[in-house]
C-alpha cells in the first residue's frame, strides 16, 4: 500500500513536530509513508472565506500531488473534511466533469489519522506510552463532518500509562473557525474562554485533538490565561513511546 | 451568477437588517453578562429537552428526510400549490391577497383593518408580520396592535425586539419581566412577584380584556394545506384559539413557502416541529381553520418579500424549507454568546444568517454569512436537514463577489487571499514562502509588534498568544533528511 502523508499547510509551516510524529507513528506501524512535496494547501481557507475560485488551483494541485497513492492520511479532520465535502461542490459549480471524477476518487482515498489507524490498519493499540493526565477535545470537523465517533478515544484509551479524563461540554466548538477567529474575534474569544475553563477544570496537563488549528487557538488561550495545561496533537500522543 | 432582477425585501420597512455589521453588534452584546447568563441557561435546558424527545423516535431520520422532501416538492412546484391554496380558501369564503413585498402586505393589512373601523387589534404567532414591520404601519394609521403570545407581549411592553424565533424574550429573565409588567401594565398588582405562575397570571388578566373587546385579529401561520385550503397554527398558550375565534375579522399573513401539499403531510410536520422547537412531544394547542366561518371574515395575505429571489439560487433555496423551529439557534455556540439582536433581523442565529441575506439581497446583510465557525451543530439538529454550513460558505462567496463588484480597489483580504492562492498554487513558490517563516519569527519576537498587529490580525492577539514559530518547516526538514538518507 502506497501511503502519502497529507501534511496540511498549517502543520508544514507552524507545527512540524506534528508532522514528525505522524511519520514516526506510521513507520512504527510498518506503513511505508511518503511525503509528496508537490502538495501545498488543500484550499479550505479560501473556500471557507468565500474565495472558491482561488481555491480551484489548490484543489487541482492536491489532486496531482496525491495521484497514485492508495491512501492519503492527514493530521487534520478539517482539511480531510474539505477534500471530502467541499471539493466536489466547487468542481460541480464550475461544471468541470473531469475534476468532479478526480476529486471523488481523491476523497475516497483520503483519511484523517484516527480513521486511517482504526479503519484501514485495523489497530487501536498503537504501542504508545504517555504517562500524563490528558483530556480529548473532539473538534467539530471530527465530530460532525467526518463523524469519526469514538475512534480517537479508543486509540487514546489503549495508550499505556495515560490518565484520560473527561472534558465537560466537549462537543462545543472552541471558537476557532478559521478566519472567524479574526473577523469575529470577540465572539471567538468568548467561546475560547469557555473552552479554556473546561480544560482547566478537567485537571488535565494536556488537551489533545485531531486538528492543529483548533489546538493553536486553544493553546493560545491557555497560555494567555496563564494555565499550566498544554496542547498536544493526537499524533504526538500516539507517537510517544517509552 | 446573474439574478434576473427578482425583487428582494425592500429597504426602509420591516426588520431584516441591522444598523451595524454583525461583528460590531456582537461585540456590544458580549458586554452584557446578564444576557449571556440568560441565554446560556435557556439554551442549555431547551437543548437537553429536544435531544431527549428526538431520541424517543426510532424513525427520526426518516421523518427528517420526509420533511425535507415534502418541502422540496413545495418549492419546486410553488406556483401550482399556491394557486391550489388560493382556489380552496376562496371556495370556502376566504379572501386571498398577494403581496409582492413588505410594503404591499402592510398596505393590504392596514386597509383591511381601517375598513372595519377597529382602533385596536390582537395578534398571535406572526414573525412574518415582524419581518414586514406591520405594527409600525398600523401605528402610522392610528391602530394599535396588541401581541398576545406571552413572550411577544413581554418584548412589546419592554419596547424591545424579539431575539429568538420561538422564545422572543429569551434575553429577559423573570426579574426583568416583573419589572416590565410593573411599569407597563395599567392595573397590575403592585406586589407582583417574579414567580413564573404569577407572571403568567398577570399577563392572562391583562390579555383577557383585549381578547374580549378586539374586533380584528392578525395571525401568522405555521402551515397552509394546498389541497384543502386549511391553515394551521401550533402554540402553547391558548392565545391562538382566542385570536382565531373571537374577533369578527381574521387576517393571516404567511410567507409563500409555508405551504404543504396535502393534509396528510401534517403527520410528518406535527412530529418534527414541536419536538425540535420546544422539546415537547406535542404542543398544547394546534388550531386549524379552513376559509371563513359564520360570523367571521377571513383574509389571507400571501407574502413574497424576497422569497422568490431566494428560490432563484439553487445553492440557497433550501433555506426556504425552514419551519421556524429554532433548534439551530438553541445549539449554535455563536447565538448562545451574543443572542438574537446582534443579527439585526427578526430571523437570528444560523438560519437567520442564511435567510436574512437572501431575503434582502447579500448587499444589506453581507456580514451575516461570516457569523459562524461552521461547527455544524445547526445541520445536525435541523428537522428538515437544511445544510446551513454549506449554504453559509456559498453565501460568503456571494458576499465576496459583491464586495469586488462594488469597490474598484481590491480589499486587503482579497489581496492576501490572492497572494496565498498564488504562493500555494505551486510547490516551488510555497517552498520559497515557507523559507520566510524564520524571518517572521524574528519580527514577532518583538512583543510590541505582536501587540499591534495590523487590522484583523490584532483580533487574534486580543484573546490568545501566537504560536511559537518553528525554526524550520516540516518539508524543509524532510527534504534535508531525505538527502542524507540513501
Amino acid at each position: 500500500m502506497r501511503v502519502g502523508l497529507f501534511i496540511t499547510c498549517l502543520v508544514d509551516g507552524l507545527f512540524p513536530d506534528v508532522g514528525d510524529a505522524m511519520v514516526q507513528l506510521l513507520r512504527r506501524l510498518d506503513v511505508d509513508v511518503d511525503v509528496p512535496l508537490q502538495q501545498t494547501c488543500c484550499g479550505q481557507m479560501h473556500i471557507n472565506s468565500g474565495y472558491g475560485s482561488l481555491a480551484l488551483p489548490l484543489i487541482k494541485n492536491q489532486v496531482r500531488a496525491f495521484d497514485g497513492y492508495d491512501a492519503i492520511v492527514a493530521p487534520s479532520a478539517s482539511c480531510v473534511g474539505s477534500v471530502r465535502h467541499q471539493y466536489e461542490q466547487i468542481a460541480r459549480e464550475r461544471s468541470d466533469g473531469q475534476l468532479v471524477n478526480e476529486v471523488q476518487d481523491l476523497s475516497k482515498r483520503t483519511y484523517e489519522l484516527s480513521e486511517f489507524l482504526v479503519d484501514v490498519l485495523g489497530v487501536t493499540d498503537v504501542g504508545a506510552y504517555f504517562p500524563h493526565r490528558v483530556t480529548y477535545h473532539p473538534t467539530c470537523h471530527s465530530l460532525r463532518v467526518l463523524r469519526t465517533g469514538d475512534r480517537a478515544i479508543r486509540l487514546l484509551e489503549a495508550v499505556e500509562g495515560i490518565d484520560l479524563v473527561a472534558l465537560t461540554q466537549a462537543e462545543s466548538c472552541c471558537g476557532f473557525g478559521g478566519t472567524f477567529a479574526l473577523k469575529n474575534s470577540d465572539v471567538s474569544g468568548a467561546m475560547l474562554a469557555d473552552k479554556v475553563e473546561c480544560v482547566v477544570q478537567s485537571g488535565a496537563r494536556f488537551v489533545t485533538a485531531a486538528d492543529s488549528s483548533c489546538l493553536m487557538h486553544i493553546g493560545g488561550g491557555l497560555t494567555r490565561a496563564g494555565s499550566g495545561a498544554h496542547t498536544i496533537h493526537l499524533a504526538e500522543v500516539l507517537a510517544s513511546t517509552r | 451568477m446573474t439574478y434576473l432582477g427578482i425583487p428582494g425585501a425592500p429597504r426602509g420597512v420591516g426588520h431584516l437588517r441591522g444598523e451595524e455589521p454583525f461583528p460590531d453588534a456582537a461585540r456590544e452584546a458580549l458586554k452584557n453578562t446578564q444576557l449571556r447568563d440568560n441565554l446560556r441557561n435557556a439554551t442549555t435546558s431547551i437543548r437537553a429537552k429536544r435531544a431527549a424527545v428526538v431520541a424517543e423516535l426510532p424513525d427520526w431520520m426518516e421523518l427528517r428526510a420526509a420533511g425535507a422532501a415534502i418541502k422540496d416538492d413545495v418549492l419546486a412546484n410553488l406556483e401550482r400549490y399556491l394557486l391550489e391554496l388560493e382556489a380552496n380558501v376562496t371556495r370556502r369564503g376566504g379572501v386571498v391577497h398577494w403581496a409582492r413585498d413588505a410594503n404591499e402586505a402592510n398596505a393590504i393589512a392596514v386597509n383591511l383593518v381601517l375598513g372595519t373601523g377597529a382602533k385596536e387589534i390582537v395578534k398571535v404567532k406572526s414573525i412574518a408580520t415582524q419581518e414586514i414591520g406591520l405594527n409600525d404601519a398600523l401605528e402610522v394609521a392610528g391602530i394599535s396592535a396588541i401581541e398576545t403570545d406571552l413572550a411577544e407581549l413581554i418584548v412589546q411592553l419592554g419596547h424591545d425586539w424579539p431575539s429568538h424565533i420561538l422564545v422572543p424574550a429569551i434575553h429577559r429573565n423573570r426579574s426583568e419581566i416583573r419589572d416590565i409588567f410593573l411599569r407597563e401594565m395599567p392595573d397590575v398588582d403592585p406586589e407582583l412577584s417574579n414567580d413564573p405562575p404569577a407572571l403568567a397570571e398577570a399577563a392572562r388578566r391583562h390579555l383577557r380584556k383585549k381578547f374580549l373587546s378586539a374586533q380584528v385579529a392578525v395571525s401568522g401561520a405555521n402551515f397552509a394545506i394546498a389541497e384543502t385550503g386549511t391553515l394551521a397554527i401550533v402554540e402553547s398558550e391558548g392565545n391562538g384559539r382566542m385570536c382565531l375565534t373571537l374577533p369578527r375579522t381574521l387576517i393571516t399573513v404567511m410567507g409563500i413557502e409555508k405551504l404543504l401539499p396535502r393534509w396528510r403531510d401534517l403527520e410528518v410536520f406535527l412530529q418534527l416541529l414541536p419536538r425540535s422547537a420546544t422539546g415537547e412531544r406535542m404542543n398544547p394547542y394546534t388550531s386549524m381553520w379552513t376559509g371563513a366561518v359564520e360570523g367571521q371574515a377571513f383574509h389571507l395575505i400571501l407574502l413574497d418579500n424576497g422569497r422568490t429571489a431566494t428560490l432563484a439560487d439553487p445553492n440557497g433555496r433550501t433555506a426556504l424549507r425552514c419551519i421556524r423551529c429554532s433548534a439551530c439557534l438553541n445549539v449554535c455556540p455563536v447565538y448562545e454568546r451574543v443572542g438574537g439582536h446582534a443579527y439585526g433581523s427578526v430571523y437570528p442565529g444560523p438560519i437567520g444568517a442564511v435567510l436574512s441575506p437572501q431575503l434582502t439581497g447579500i448587499d444589506d446583510n453581507a456580514s451575516l454569512p461570516f457569523a459562524s465557525t461552521l461547527c455544524g451543530a445547526c445541520l445536525e439538529v435541523c428537522p428538515v436537514a437544511i445544510d446551513i454550513p454549506s449554504m453559509l460558505v456559498h453565501l460568503r462567496g456571494r458576499a465576496v463577489e459583491y464586495r469586488q463588484q462594488e469597490s474598484r480597489l481590491p480589499s486587503g483580504e482579497s489581496v492576501v487571499m490572492s497572494s496565498m492562492s498564488m504562493a500555494m498554487g505551486s510547490p516551488r513558490r510555497w517552498n520559497a514562502a515557507l523559507r520566510f517563516l524564520p524571518l517572521s519569527k524574528k519580527i514577532l519576537a518583538h512583543r510590541r509588534v505582536v501587540k499591534f498587529l495590523p487590522g484583523h490580525l490584532s483580533g487574534w492577539t486580543d484573546f490568545r498568544e501566537l504560536p511559537t514559530i518553528p525554526r524550520e518547516s516540516f518539508r524543509s526538514k524532510w527534504q534535508r533528511q531525505s538527502k542524507t538518507q540513501p
